[in-house]
This record gives structure tokens, sequence and C-alpha cells, in this order.
């Protein structure tokens, strides 16, 4: 699984790269995986706000719906129509042309609770450890 | 999660081998996908795929009235059926609902398969044993456990089928005809069958040739497939799932599965009079194809709106890999179920504008 060093994560599989007060936002490399195919993304519009470890939309794959958790609280400032467009880029490229939005952050101090990547991979190989079980 | 009572599949071994990830289905824990559901599902559309579906029912019904009890058991009339024939059939209750769907194969004059759905095989082989009447010469033979079943479908299903069984293959077996061959030193079943849409075949062999047979189609390039890719390959050729279509409280009719009720030849067969009677009222309700208008994917359950009523619930829904977008099954007044006719479908609080379409959703390119 890919786990980029430079990124935050959330528990809910969310990553976050910090651009200034800028913050793009996507899903991981395992969340894609445990997913498969994705079919739909329904994202927040641009100009709306969403809060930490709140539900802010949905992602759909073949085989089930999920909820989509914002990783971070601020105001949606751009949603990657790319990916809408063609949610398959989030399984190609989950890091890079499959991120979902850009947020202006409003509490940099929430960056704090959020997992170093290498915390991120302990709970995810807990994760799989508890599914082959 | 308690995964204890779940069964395994003979070949779960072969399915940790080629990747699987399993989910249960029906008291067995099944194999839902390997590359991908995707990926398998574009396999058997054009090229060839194979399913490990050894979680069926598979009885041999076998004696001189062997076709006299399933004619009475079942809707179709197997009992005539020629030797090497199959058919599609329905097992009913009194009253005229569905309990069961089989494929039933006559392999020759006294000696019948009946392959029937995980969730229903103790309840089906109850039901077809009460029918079994005193001095009636007839034996009915569970070969679940001691047998694997295994569907090889896509439009290169026969020349995968020709290259692993050499000069014994069934090359001019007919679409819905099966037969036997020797493979391996085993018996193997094969019928030109599926539940895909595609051309295909469905092979019933010893665990140790189903598990030879596996390693070797899937070492040839046949891709192998899960549940997942059966039933969005299944719902795109609008196929009936039984628990989600059909039940209980379905009748046959509605459920546009008339051509596998006959009532031509007399026979007396359980549900028939319901069945007669259901006829003769006319169909209230029907189970229509939707495809979605929008992006957004209906699931089994979601309420389909019409003029912002409730008009009937999605029976079976899902993402269609061949038509880039949502569809399923539904049951709506036959004055709704015209083609053409606009609904909504509410997903999740929202609505997803759709149409009623030609059954089924993707039908495959004459050969």
């Amino acid at each position: 699984m890919d786990i980029p060093a430079e990124l935050r994560y959330s528990k809910e599989h969310e990553w976050v790269r910090i651009d200034g007060d800028l913050a793009t936002v996507g899903i991981t490399d395992y969340a894609q995986d445990q997913l498969g195919d994705i079919v739909y993304l329904d994202l927040p519009a641009a100009g709306a706000a969403v809060a930490q470890h709140e539900r802010m939309g949905e992602i759909e794959s073949v085989k089930a719906v999920s909820d989509l958790f914002s990783p971070i609280s601020g105001e949606v400032v751009e949603v990657n129509q790319g990916a809408v467009d063609s949610p398959e880029l989030v399984n190609q490229a989950p890091y890079g042309r499959g991120w979902l939005l850009r947020v202006r952050l409003r509490d940099p101090g929430e960056l704090e609770s959020l997992l170093s990547s290498q915390a991120y991979d302990e709970l995810i190989t807990r994760e799989m450890e508890e599914n082959t079980d | 999660m308690t995964t204890t009572s779940l069964r395994q599949l003979p070949l779960v071994e072969q399915h940790r081998a080629l990747g699987a990830r399993f989910a249960p289905f029906a008291g067995w824990e099944m194999p839902v996908q390997y590359a991908g559901i995707v990926e398998e599902h574009r396999a058997v559309r054009e090229r060839a795929g194979v399913f490990d579906v050894s979680h069926m029912g598979r009885l041999f019904v076998v004696g001189r009235d062997a076709g006299r009890l399933l004619r009475r058991a079942l809707t179709y009339k197997v009992d005539q059926l020629g030797e090497g024939e199959a058919h599609y059939a329905l097992l009913c209750a009194d009253d005229g609902g569905i309990l069961d769907d089989v494929f039933v194969y006559r392999l020759d004059a006294a000696r019948f398969l009946v392959v029937d759905n995980a969730v229903n095989v103790e309840c089906g082989r109850e039901r077809i044993s009460s029918f079994v009447e005193p001095g009636m010469e007839v034996e009915l033979l569970d070969r679940q456990a001691s047998t694997a079943m295994l569907a090889l479908q896509g439009p290169e299903a026969p020349a995968f089928l020709a290259r692993i069984i050499g000069p014994e293959a069934p090359e001019g077996l007919r679409r819905h005809h099966c037969t036997e061959i020797p493979y391996l030193g085993y018996k193997l079943f094969v019928s030109r069958t599926g539940y895909t849409g595609e051309d295909g075949f469905e092979l019933v062999t010893s665990l140790e040739a189903g598990a030879r047979l596996l390693e070797r189609l899937a070492g040839e390039g046949v891709a192998p497939c899960g549940l997942g890719a059966r039933d969005t390959l299944r719902l795109e050729a609008a196929l009936p799932l039984y628990g989600n279509d059909i039940d209980a409280t379905t009748s046959p009719w509605e459920a546009g599965l008339g051509f596998a009720v006959s009532l031509d030849d007399g026979a007396d067969f359980a549900g028939r009079a319901a069945l007669v009677a259901a006829k003769e009222a006319g169909a209230s309700r029907r189970l229509v194809c939707l495809r979605a208008r929008g992006r957004g994917v209906m699931r089994a359950g979601c309420p389909v709106l019409h003029a912002g009523q409730v008009a009937g619930r999605v029976s079976s829904g899902g993402f269609s890999p061949t038509l880039g977008v949502s569809i399923g099954l539904a049951y709506l007044p036959v004055e709704l179920a015209q083609e053409g006719t606009e609904l909504e479908v509410e997903v999740r609080g929202k609505r997803l504008p759709a149409v009623v379409v030609p059954r089924p959703f993707y039908r495959k390119a004459k050969g």
C-alpha cells in the first residue's frame, strides 16, 4: 500500500496535503483498494463548509456506498471535477489526479490530531489483520 | 465478525492462491473478487471468466419415475425434455409463490440433475421429496458436497474448454444442452448454460478434477471471477436473483418467468391451480428494467417514485460496467411498466431520474 510520508491521514482513510492555508483532500490507496471500482462521487460544492470528522459526501463503488468524512474543517474552494466525471481516477491515482477537494483551513491546529504516515500504516496493518482473521 | 459458521468451498485453497477476497453469501464464504469486479466483468463480456459456483445445490434425481416426480414438483414439463436437454423451472408453493428457481438437466431417460440456489437447498429438497408417492421408483442423490461446480463464461469459453479438454471437448454442444465426458479419469458434466448473458458452460465434476480444471483454466488466462462480477453480469442480462427479485411473495407471471411454466401438457404440478387463477386474473405489477438518467447508483430496497409517490421498490440494483450507468429491477404497477416511463429512484434521500427500458439491459451479439 502506498502511504506518502509527506501527507497527514485521518482514521476514516482520508489524506491531507497542506499548502499554506489550503488543504488538498483525498482518500488513501488503502481506501480505494478496499472499495474497489469507484463509480460515483457525491462531494460538497465549492463554497460549502466542511467540519472535521463529519460526513461531507459519499463515495460509491460497484460493491457498495460509503460515507466520506472531512479530515479537516474549512471552506471548500475547489472540487476535482475530473474525478467527479471519471471516478476511476480515484482508483488509479488516489494521491494524484484522483484528489477530491481543496479546502481553506479554518483551524490549522486540527492538523495535530491527524495521523503521520507511520501511524496510518500501523492503523491499516491492524485493520488488514482483523479482516483476515 | 464470526465466520466460524460459514461453509468453505472445497476449492478454497485454489481461490486463495488466485488472490480472492472473500465475503459471506447464503451461509458460504465466497470469493467476491480477484482482480476487481469491473475487470472481471469485462473479461467475461470480451473473453472468458471462470466462477466457482459450488455453493449451489446439485441434486441428482434418478430412477424410472424421476421425470414424473420432477414434473409433479416443478412448473415446467421437464419430463418431456429429451436426453441431453436442459430447461429453467420453478418450484412453487401451493399458492403459486416461488420457493426456488432451478435449472433441470436430463442426462438420460432415468437421470436428471437439478441445480438450485444455495439458500434454498434444504427446503427445496424437502419439497421435492414430499411429492414422492408410494411405489415410485426414484432416488434423490445430493452431490453438493462431493462435487465441484464451475461456470466458464464468455465468448472465448468454447476455445478455452477445447484447449483444456482436448478431443473429448463437446464442441457442438448447443445452448441449453448438456453431456457427460471423461476428464482426468473422472466424469465431467458439461452444459451450455450460465448466469451471465454470455455464451459459456457450467461444469460439474469430482473435487479433484474440479480443482485441476480451475487451475488449468486460470493458467491458460481465463479470468477468475467472484460473486461481485456474477451479480453485475446477471443484472445486465436481467436474470432474476432468488431472494431479491423473486421469492414466495412473487408470481412467475409478474416476474416475467411465464416461459418456465407449462400449462399446456395437462399435468398437475405444485401451485398449478393458483398459477392458473393468477394468470386469468392478470398481474397487477410487473418486474421492469430501470436505467438511471444521471449519476448515482440505485440499490436493492430504494423506493421508486412516480409523480412523487412511492410506486415500488428496487429489487436488484447496481452499476452496469457495460452501460456505464446504474441499472436496476423493480416491480411496478402495470400502468407504469411501459418502456419509456419516466420515474425517480430515491437513493439515500436524493432523487435519481430513471426510465423503464426493454429487458434485458444487455444482450450478446449474435455469434
